[in-house]
């Protein structure tokens, strides 16, 4: 075991493996509908809206209104769509270990 | 070969800028055209390159055309200025001409138009080595001081190159005295008459001023004549040396802002108090804020989803499109054009940022 130990990458953030999918959120960040598992936690969902919604929300007041946003994360991928005030985001997590192994 | 000309076309429409790009790419001269649809981001490539000629519009969202000549007119007078509007009211056009623009155009709507409008253009270019004063084309200041002698006439002569000002004082034929900002009399003189290109006004006579000079105005512009070569040498050199200092002086955001499809570019410090610098942008401070708070969610979100560093954040736009990156405590907020896919956005963004961190 301890030669596949040399082979083992050191230093790997300890990085969630995130759900893929996406959901749709009204003007007011309520969750309308969701493709995400179950296990999601909703309240996740709820601060990723808020964020973007806000983001949209702040951009339009400094003058880069936007209507879509790609945040890259290290192990993670948010694409948002504004939409009537509210918005359409999709989660794409990038390959990496699992969250609790 | 010779550098080709460099022209700015400079209008808030993007299909009017992409229509007169392709136009004026078809001169003879082979001009290299540059585009820009805001008045920041002309004035930022203006003083990032240098420019044969700039052709602007005059209405315009947020700085208008006859605000950005002004400041043209006044940073860079040896550039060529067009005017290309629709507003075509005489004070308009009273104003760009006061101004020292070159040519007022009322945007060409039938090839005939166009076509003269090409010739126009092309004829400009050609005249750009030539120098020359704004309104009398071609005539140096030795010419237009000859010509107030001889026709004995009385005025005053107010010559301005960029920051530079002068007058020259002639009564009845002569040039009784001169002065500019730190000189006086037959050096102030002398110093106007280097200047080899400019704007003046002729301005009423001043009947009580003071004779300074009393050497005849033959003299004195032959004195100029032998002095010439010696000056010609040394403005040459203080040229290159004027040169290298703006490449040395400019903002590191302008290298960076002169990436295709780049519109403008802004560094945020991450500590509120430090001043955030920006190329381009007429008006940083909303933006500078928003990068900071957008940054600073998405962190603390990234932190509760366990989802890694946060990398880049792309924002597409109908107006604009805009790329946020970080190096260390400081944000990058490169503004883009509309036309960008997002791909394209994905990848000019990734570069500038390994450029900015390099």
């Amino acid at each position: 075991m301890g030669l596949l130990n040399l082979f083992t990458k050191k230093g790997v953030p300890n990085l969630a493996q995130l759900a893929s999918g996406s959901f749709t959120v009204d003007a007011r960040g309520g969750i309308l509908a969701s493709t995400l598992p179950h296990s999601f936690s909703p309240l996740h969902m709820s601060e990723i809206a808020f964020a973007i919604l806000e983001i949209f929300a702040d951009a339009k007041q400094a003058a880069v209104p936007l209507t879509e946003l790609v945040i890259r994360y290290g192990g993670f991928k948010i694409t948002a769509r504004a939409l009537r005030g509210g918005a359409i985001i999709f989660l794409k997590p990038k390959g990496l270990k699992p969250y609790n192994s | 070969m010779p550098n080709p000309h460099k022209i700015l076309l400079l209008d808030d429409e993007e299909d009017l800028l992409e229509l007169y790009q392709d136009i004026l790419s078809q001169l003879p001269s082979r001009p290299e055209i540059h585009t820009s649809n805001s008045g920041a981001r002309a004035l930022a490539l203006i003083e990032s390159e240098p420019f044969t000629m700039l052709i602007s519009d005059l209405r315009m969202p947020k700085m208008d055309g006859l605000q950005v000549l002004s400041i043209v007119r006044r940073k860079f007078p040896q550039l060529r200025i067009v005017v290309m509007t629709a507003v075509v009211e005489e004070q308009y056009r009273s104003r760009a001409y006061a101004m020292g623009i070159d040519l007022f155009w009322e945007k060409p709507r039938t090839a005939e138009e166009i076509s003269l409008f090409r010739d126009c253009i092309e004829s400009l270019l050609g005249q750009h080595e030539e120098g020359g004063f704004r309104g009398i084309q071609s005539k140096s200041l030795v010419d237009l001081v000859q010509m107030e002698c001889l026709s004995h006439s009385s005025s005053v002569l107010k010559v301005s190159k960029g920051e530079q000002q002068g007058n020259i004082w002639v009564e009845h034929g002569e040039v009784i005295d001169a002065a500019t900002l730190s000189q006086g009399g037959e050096d102030a003189f002398k110093e106007i008459l280097s200047w080899r290109n400019g704007t003046f006004e002729i301005l009423p006579a001043e009947p009580a001023h003071q004779r300074v000079i009393f050497t005849p105005y033959q003299g004195l512009l032959l004195d100029f004549a032998q002095a010439l070569d010696e000056n010609r040498v040394h403005e040459s050199s203080a040229q290159t040396a004027a040169t290298d200092t703006q490449f040395l002086t400019r903002s590191p955001l302008a290298a960076l802002s002169c990436i295709d499809g780049v519109e403008f570019v802004l560094t945020v410090p991450a500590d509120e108090k430090s001043a955030s610098d920006s190329w381009g942008l007429e008006n940083a401070g909303p933006v500078a804020a928003w990068t900071r708070r957008t940054q600073k969610r998405l962190r603390d979100l990234g932190e509760k989803l366990h989802a890694g560093d946060l990398k880049q954040v792309e924002g597409l736009g109908l107006q604009r499109h805009v790329g946020i990156a970080s190096r260390g405590d400081t944000e990058l907020c490169v503004g883009f054009k509309r036309t960008l896919s997002a791909d394209q956005l994905y990848e000019t963004l990734k570069n500038i940022s390994i450029k900015w961190a390099s």
